[in-house]
């Protein structure tokens, strides 16, 4: 325990000191974004992320913008385990025929109303793989796309700042 | 062992052996070409005398060349550091062989593949249900591997039958494919008697994208960057497997300085993703302190990662024949320093979590998997050290690791302790290498060759974190890709945790799970 508070009081708020360049390019960007999400969404923003076939590397970067680094969640940005909770779907990979049914299930439960988002250049048009024999999408054939986020993979203040140009 | 002392082997083993020929193409890799009828029995001396697991088996469709498919099984010989293929032809009027998986259970996913993509039969396999091709949308013979295949027709759709457990008290518990987390999608069937797992059955290839398809009729340039995306967190590790089986095809000899280079990387590659288990494994005991600091550790390095080479995956930076860009003198001592502070803060971190009873609790005798188990079902990698496996390319495959002094990360008691263990031990051990490669960098020297490519075929391999990568390239005579199998260490070892959690309580799955740290895009590809 006495180490973890010494590590602790260390290390300070990561988010400030590991490095300051980030930090400038961030902060600005995640306080508006923050102010955004309190007008639009009554405080907090609700996604719910579905892997459609992607290789790993997007949900990487999801997963990252979520750590103490970047910490989405200080800006409003919640990462919910279940669809009745999201007011976002946020799709990643090219859609696997295999995964057409569970992403429409996932869609359909969530309570109205909803957006979908897409992260990564699989999920805009089958990237690499839209040749594919079992690849169904892209993900806007079969649900209405609000927003993509670029990238292979997107990095984490590039999901920040995509989010942000889209609530402006 | 040479070839002449591996065929007496044989021999001593299966007096019946009579190998049709023998062939070396490169210094570490053996084929033997045999009947179609012994294939079952020299597959059985191999797997004893070496000893091996099946690492590889697959099938290639000559049919319009040959009339013929084609059945490879690829074992690994590690005394001499070598491959061993085994070779057989089969008829394309009667497309079947005799299956290994009763007596070699590392073969049996093997061999449901081949089913699935060839439409060859694996004689006496017990099991024939498809992974990859969920019947619930794609009808019964499909097959997409074949040449003259298009793409998938219409017909009559089925289900999946789950291996069921009857009993008094027993009941069902269905998860996935999508999982309350951020992570790749599957289904995991437990069947549970109060609260220990009984059984688990998972259901993977919900990520399948028909990978090995498109690999084929791609240049080499093209194909790199597609094996870079196949499994994303081992993109690096990809990418050298695949160029590794280009450049043995077109035969030039890598600068020692791109050698050191790919070592950097593929070092880099192993302690991000080991800092991220690390931290996994902490979160799903419910420790979130370490978990955040481990998450720190990973974005350093992924940081680095980008400082060094414009890509926090590392893409883009391998090539055939070598690597795209250098470490210059500044960014080295960059990556020192830098390496210095995600050494002190993994420290930290790992003496957080040892020094925490309630931790080290949930983490000793937690999903076991025992050496007997782990060495039939083939478990590669850093699961199969964890049970006491001494297995890791870069021992028995050294290059550049013999100099570096690499030592191997052992550990016997297969639970989830030990996985973490065998991490630590080897982030420890990543960091160092990394020193010393860095120190073998001069500035200025060579750190790519133009490869011209030839029609052959070989076998490209690389230990990336999870364990060996193995990409089996044929190119045509343009130099085009005519078929790449490719096989991540997650395969084998999926089933691996399926046995682990047997006797652990369902809130200990993602703990077992996150010990394994295995890639649904890999397996499904």
């Amino acid at each position: 325990m006495l180490r973890i508070l010494k590590t602790r009081v260390l290390k300070g708020v990561v988010t400030r000191h590991i490095s300051p360049e980030l930090f400038k390019e961030i902060e600005p960007d995640g306080r508006e974004l923050r102010s955004l999400i309190r007008k639009k969404f009554g405080r907090s923003l609700n996604i719910r992320e579905v892997d459609t076939g992607s290789c790993g590397a997007c949900e990487s970067e999801i997963n990252a913008a979520n750590n103490p680094v970047y910490d989405l969640q200080r800006f409003g940005v919640n990462f919910v385990a279940s669809p009745r909770h999201a007011d976002a779907l946020l799709v990643t990979g090219p859609v696997s025929k295999n995964m057409l049914t569970a992403l429409k299930k996932t869609y359909e439960a969530m309570a109205e109303p909803k957006f979908v988002i897409t992260c990564g250049d699989c999920a805009l048009d089958g990237g690499l793989f839209k040749d594919s024999y079992y690849v169904e999408g892209p993900v806007k054939d079969i649900l209405p796309v609000a927003l993509h986020i670029p990238g292979c993979p997107p990095s984490p203040s590039a999901i920040i700042k995509a989010l942000l140009a889209f609530l402006k | 062992m040479d070839c002449s002392e591996l065929i007496s082997g044989i021999k001593n083993k299966f007096p019946g052996f009579n190998a049709v020929s023998v062939s070396q193409n490169y210094l570490d890799e053996v084929c033997i070409k045999v009947p179609a009828q012994i294939f079952k029995d020299t597959c059985l001396a191999l797997h004893a005398i070496l000893p091996s697991p099946v690492m590889m088996l697959f099938a290639l469709d000559q049919r319009e060349e040959a009339g013929k498919f084609v059945v490879n099984s690829v074992f690994v010989n590690f005394k001499a550091s070598q491959w061993v293929t085994v070779t057989i032809d089969v008829p394309q009027e009667n497309p079947c062989f005799d299956s290994l998986a009763k007596s070699i259970y590392s073969a049996a996913l093997f061999e449901r593949e081949i089913r699935e993509m060839f439409g060859v039969e694996p004689k006496g396999n017990p099991d024939l249900r498809r992974l990859k091709l969920h019947d619930e949308v794609c009808p019964q013979g499909n097959y997409p591997l074949r040449k003259d295949f298009r793409e998938i027709q219409p017909g009559e759709l089925a289900g999946y039958k789950f291996a069921r457990v009857e009993g008094e008290g027993i009941f069902e518990v269905p998860v996935g494919p999508v999982h309350a987390g951020i992570i790749g999608p599957g289904h995991f069937r437990f069947s549970v008697a109060g609260e220990p797992v009984i059984n688990l059955e998972s259901r993977l290839g919900f990520t399948h994208r028909g990978v090995e398809k498109l690999f084929e009729g791609k240049s080499c340039p093209e194909a790199l960057r597609l094996a870079e995306c196949v499994c994303g967190d081992s993109s690096f590790a990809h990418s050298l497997a695949f160029s590794h089986a280009a450049e043995k095809i077109s035969g030039p000899r890598i600068p020692a300085q791109a050698l050191y280079l790919r070592g950097i990387f593929l070092e880099l590659e192993r302690i991000y993703n080991h800092a991220n288990d690390v931290g996994g494994i902490a979160l799903d005991a419910g420790f979130s302190f370490p978990s955040a600091l481990a998450s720190v550790v990973k974005e350093a390095v992924l940081q680095l990662n980008e400082r060094l080479c414009a890509s926090r995956y590392l893409k883009n930076v391998n090539a055939v024949g070598g690597v795209s860009s250098g470490i210059d003198p500044h960014r080295k001592q960059e990556l020192l320093a830098a390496l210095k502070n995600i050494k002190r803060d993994f420290d930290e971190l790992t003496e957080i979590l040892l020094s925490s009873i309630s931790f080290m609790d949930r983490v000793d005798t937690a999903g076991v998997l025992k050496r007997k188990t782990a060495q039939d079902l083939g478990i590669t990698g850093l699961a199969g050290r964890a049970s006491g496996i001494p297995t890791d390319l870069r021992k028995y495959f050294p290059g550049i690791y013999k100099e570096a002094k690499f030592k191997m990360a052992l550990q016997g008691s297969g639970d989830v302790l030990a996985r973490l263990r065998v991490r630590i031990a080897e982030f420890a051990e990543s960091c160092r290498l990394i020193e010393e490669f860095a120190g073998k960098l001069s500035d200025g020297g060579q750190i790519r060759v133009d490869p011209q490519l030839k029609p052959g075929s070989a076998l490209g391999y690389t230990e990336g974190w999870r364990g060996p990568v193995l990409y089996w390239v044929k190119t045509d005579p343009r130099g085009l890709i005519e078929r790449c199998k490719i096989v991540d260490p997650s395969f084998h070892n999926w089933q691996g945790l399926s046995y682990a959690v047997l006797g652990n309580i369902i809130p200990d799955f993602p703990l077992c799970n996150k010990s394994f740290g295995l890639s649904y895009s890999g397996n499904d590809l």
